[in-house]
Parts: C-alpha cells; sequence; structure tokens
C-alpha cells in the first residue's frame, strides 16, 4: 500500500564496481562539508559573544526591593499557586519590631526558592505577584554540575540594595498607573 | 405552608421562614450571600445589607410588590410571594453598592491575610463586586490586639457583622467581648482587653466572615490552600469533636470546626479540641474535606467524588436554568 509519493521503494541490488570502491562518495561528502566551512555558522561563541534578545525576555527572577530597600515580596503564595511547575516554595514569618527596613509588610518570606531546572519562565509569577516583588530579568541562569545548585534560594533572587535591577520594560503600562497612586499605602 | 417563587422557582417552605432560607432550600445560584446572617446564632443578621431581593409580588392576598428591596435574612415569606433576585439587575447593582461600601475601610491586605483563600468577603466582592476601588480617603485604623493568648484581632479588616458578640453571647458562658463605639469608630473589644477564656471562645474564629478575628497558631503558619483539608473526628467530651483538620504532610497546622455549604457551623467545637490537639494520632482521619471546585483550596486537592450527589446536583443545575427560562412569572415593571 502507498501511503505518500514520497515513499521509495528499497531494492537490493547488486552495486557497481564505483560504488564497491567506496571513493566517490567519500569525496562527495568532504566536497560538502568544505562547502559548509565557508558558510554563515549557526552558532555563536557564547559566552564572549552574546545573541540579541528581545527587550522582554524572560530569564532569572529578581526579588526586588523598594525604595527604602526593604524586601517588597510578603510571602503571599500567589507565585507559587500560580506556578505551572510548581517550582516555588516558600515559608512566611512575623516581621519582629526593629525590622522594618527589612520588610516592608508585617508578614515576609523567611525562605523563597525557586527550582531552576523545574521552572519553564512562563512569568505568570510576576503576573501574580500583588506587590510587585517578583520580576524575570533579561539574566541567564547559569550552568551547574549539581542538581541542588539550580534551586535559588533568597541569596541569590533577592536584588543587591547598592545593586538595583532595572525591571522598568517589564512594568506594563497598568502596572506604572497603579504605581501612581499614591494614596494606597504601600505605595506611599 | 407558604408557596413562595424565587427566581421563578417555586418552592414550599413553612410559615415563618425568611425568604434567605427559603432560598437556600432551593440552593444553587438563587441563594442571596450573607455576611451578617448566621443560621446556628439567634438574632443574627439585617446589618450587612448584602442579601438584598427585590420582592415582585407581597402575598397572594396583596401583590403589591414591595417599594424599596428587603434584606431576605430578615424577611419572612408570604404565600404566594414572588421574590427576585439574580434575575433583577436593580438587585445585582445595589450588591455592587454594598460590596463597595464593606469594602471602604477595609485595608484590601489579602497577600498578608490569614483568610485569605477562605473569605467569604473576598468571595463576595470577587463575585458581586466592582474590580477597582473609587475610595480615596484614609482608611480607619487601628492596633491589632491579643484576645487572649490563642485569638488576633485585627480590628481594621472587621466589617461589623457582630456575628462574633453573638457566639460570646450564646456559645459561651459569660460575654466578656462586644462592640465599643459607635460609627465610624465601633471597635470589637474586650473590657480592658480581658482575654476570652471560655470552653467554645475559639468559635468566634470561624464566624468571622472576614480576617478579623484569626487563630494565632496558625498566624503565618501557611496559606490555606497549600494545606490538605481532611475531615476528622475524636471523642471529645466538650463537644461533638467533628473537625476538619487543615495539615501539612504529616503535620497539623490548624483545626476547624466543620462548615456548611453556606460556610455556616452546625457543631461548634471546644477550644481543646482546636488547640490542644494538633497531632495526627489525636484524630480518627475519615477522608479529605469536601471543597467546592471554585475554590483556590481545591489546587491539588483530591477527593472522592459522590455520584449520587453528583448526579442530584447536575439535576438541579439543570431545574435551574430551566427555571431561568421561565421569567414571565415575575417580571419587574420596567
Amino acid at each position: 500500500m502507498q501511503l505518500t509519493n514520497r515513499s521509495k521503494l528499497v531494492v537490493k541490488k547488486e552495486m557497481t564496481f564505483a560504488e564497491k570502491i567506496y571513493l566517490p562518495a567519500i569525496l562527495s561528502g568532504v566536497v560538502i562539508t568544505i562547502k559548509h566551512l565557508f558558510r554563515k555558522k549557526a552558532t555563536v561563541k557564547y559566552p564572549e559573544k552574546k545573541r540579541e534578545i528581545s527587550e522582554i525576555w524572560r530569564g532569572q527572577h529578581v526579588l526586588k526591593r523598594d525604595d527604602k530597600g526593604a524586601e517588597r515580596c510578603t510571602a503571599c503564595g500567589l507565585c507559587a499557586v500560580a506556578c505551572p511547575a510548581e517550582a516555588i516554595t516558600m515559608v512566611a514569618a512575623e516581621r519582629k519590631k526593629g525590622e522594618e527596613n527589612l520588610y516592608r509588610e508585617e508578614k515576609y518570606a523567611a525562605t523563597y526558592e525557586i527550582n531552576m531546572l523545574r521552572c519553564i519562565f512562563c512569568g505568570l509569577c510576576e503576573e501574580a505577584c500583588p506587590k510587585e516583588a517578583i520580576f524575570l530579568t533579561d539574566r541567564i541562569v547559569s550552568t551547574d554540575y549539581e542538581r541542588n545548585g539550580f534551586i535559588y534560594g533568597k541569596d541569590k533572587l533577592v536584588e543587591d540594595v547598592n545593586e538595583r535591577i532595572d525591571v522598568t520594560v517589564r512594568q506594563t503600562p497598568a502596572v506604572l498607573a497603579f504605581k501612581e497612586q499614591k494614596k494606597l499605602s504601600h505605595n506611599k | 405552608m407558604a408557596k413562595v417563587t424565587i427566581d421563578g422557582i417555586e418552592v414550599e417552605v413553612a410559615d415563618g421562614t425568611t425568604i434567605l432560607n427559603a432560598a437556600r432550600q432551593i440552593g444553587g445560584e438563587v441563594v442571596p450571600p450573607a455576611m451578617c446572617y448566621y443560621s446556628s446564632l439567634k438574632d443574627t443578621g439585617g446589618k450587612c445589607r448584602v442579601c438584598l431581593v427585590k420582592v415582585t409580588q407581597g402575598s397572594a392576598k396583596d401583590p403589591r410588590p414591595m417599594p424599596k428591596l428587603v434584606a431576605s435574612c430578615r424577611t419572612p415569606v408570604m404565600d404566594g410571594m414572588v421574590v427576585q433576585n439574580i434575575t433583577s439587575p436593580e438587585v445585582l447593582e445595589a450588591r455592587k453598592g454594598v460590596v463597595e461600601f464593606l469594602l471602604i475601610n477595609h485595608p484590601l491586605d489579602c497577600p498578608i491575610c490569614d483568610q485569605a483563600g477562605e473569605c467569604d468577603l473576598q468571595n463576595l466582592a470577587y463575585e458581586h463586586g466592582a474590580g477597582k476601588t473609587r475610595y480615596e480617603e484614609e482608611r480607619r485604623t487601628f492596633e491589632k490586639v491579643d484576645i487572649g493568648d490563642k485569638i488576633k484581632l485585627h480590628m481594621t479588616r472587621c466589617i461589623l457583622c457582630y456575628r462574633c458578640t453573638f457566639v460570646a453571647d450564646q456559645l459561651t458562658n459569660e460575654r466578656v467581648h462586644g462592640v465599643l463605639n459607635r460609627g465610624d469608630a465601633s471597635e470589637i473589644s474586650t473590657y480592658i482587653e480581658k482575654a476570652v477564656e471560655n470552653d467554645f471562645s475559639g468559635n468566634m474564629i470561624d464566624v468571622c466572615p472576614v480576617g478579623a478575628l484569626t487563630d494565632k497558631t496558625f498566624r503565618f503558619k501557611s496559606r490555606v490552600w497549600f494545606t490538605k483539608p481532611l475531615d476528622a473526628h475524636r471523642n471529645c467530651t466538650k463537644c461533638s469533636g467533628k473537625v476538619v483538620l487543615w495539615s501539612k504532610g504529616d503535620d497539623v497546622l490548624r483545626v476547624s470546626a466543620r462548615k456548611d455549604e453556606f460556610g455556616e457551623v452546625k457543631e461548634y467545637i471546644c477550644n481543646e479540641c482546636r488547640y490542644d490537639h494538633k497531632n495526627m494520632s489525636d484524630w480518627t482521619i475519615e477522608g479529605p474535606r469536601h471543597i467546592d471546585k471554585n475554590s483556590v483550596i481545591s489546587q491539588n486537592h483530591y477527593e472522592k467524588i459522590d455520584m449520587q450527589k453528583l448526579k442530584l446536583d447536575i439535576e438541579r443545575q439543570i431545574q435551574f436554568q430551566k427555571g431561568k427560562q421561565l421569567p414571565e412569572t415575575n417580571q419587574s415593571p420596567a
């Protein structure tokens, strides 16, 4: 039964002398290889040269701090429940007196972990976040030899107070308009 | 017996039944929401106004419509009464306004609040409210108060439904807390912050429709949708011992009373069951708790389906859909 026109009938016939010595076949292969040497390369030498990425590239996550340097995340768990890959886990804790400059709300994430092997970089966590705390950035998650190295804790996720990570391109007009509302307590 | 028609569905109920309870006998979408009415507490209701419905025909004898929307939890039915709930745009509009009023002073700190995910106000606002707030003034705030060592009071979140004071009145021996001050400044309080120490005082956590009264032993432990609700019971001398365990792995994070489909507790539990038995070994596990599929808690929650119950539910919904197609009986005078 013939299903398509592309199918080829395999015939086992005696090879000719030229075919038997294999040399023409090898030579034609070498010619193809040499041709490819002068073609434009499909790959780039990654760490030295980086490919151009989209403005809204979804790479490694960052947990933002607010203007005063306090962590924005309040461990509400919406990112974890939105995450289709179940990559996010967190443990909440209550803020003590004197920690107001560390954490913005009365509850904060004592531990916050993203399993980068599970993460599919869909960006649903930043969409779910009600506190403007988690964003995906243009950074690429680095490689590792061990699985444990891919479980990113707060040490890798929270941005440094002195080295802020710019996420303005990822803030949609709706988000920016929301931040303009100074009446809301957490925008003060 | 009185015959009433609610959203085109006829039901026969005992005399003196309220419209809300008549609607609950029908069940499904026609049940008006209720934030303050609590069937197992006497004299509750009439405060939050979210259960407003339209009465298009007062009774068979006097078919005039009632002049204003009425609170269904406080209005008894009359024979031949015709009521509109979700079929009346006026009711839906009014309910939207009431939700907006309830949310005026609410801090909207759901990401922090332990009640989030099982909060009546959250569900109500989601189903009936507007997506945005128009309120620009300063919201009223109160200091957080510890009522005893087990209950935390966030007065800022309170909607003044008075359910907890009725618990104090009707379930416990002596009432030690109530509402102080008036109007905007009203505040649930204990006299001179006296601890509430009654065997059944913990029930005020369960009756609270918002996160104003929360369990301190569960405070910030986990979001409810990451816990596994299990039906369980134990032999208790003070109460029925029938509870829901909110567990994570082998840890019991919280124990609460069982709520019915209207979010009401029928069998109150004692403080010993609630606070002092946080081991799986203390309880006889019956199985996973039934969680409404619309609830966020039903995420990753698996339970056995009662096919008989499911069939009845589908049949009821089909009946309801049919009922919706018969609006001639209760068309409002436009």
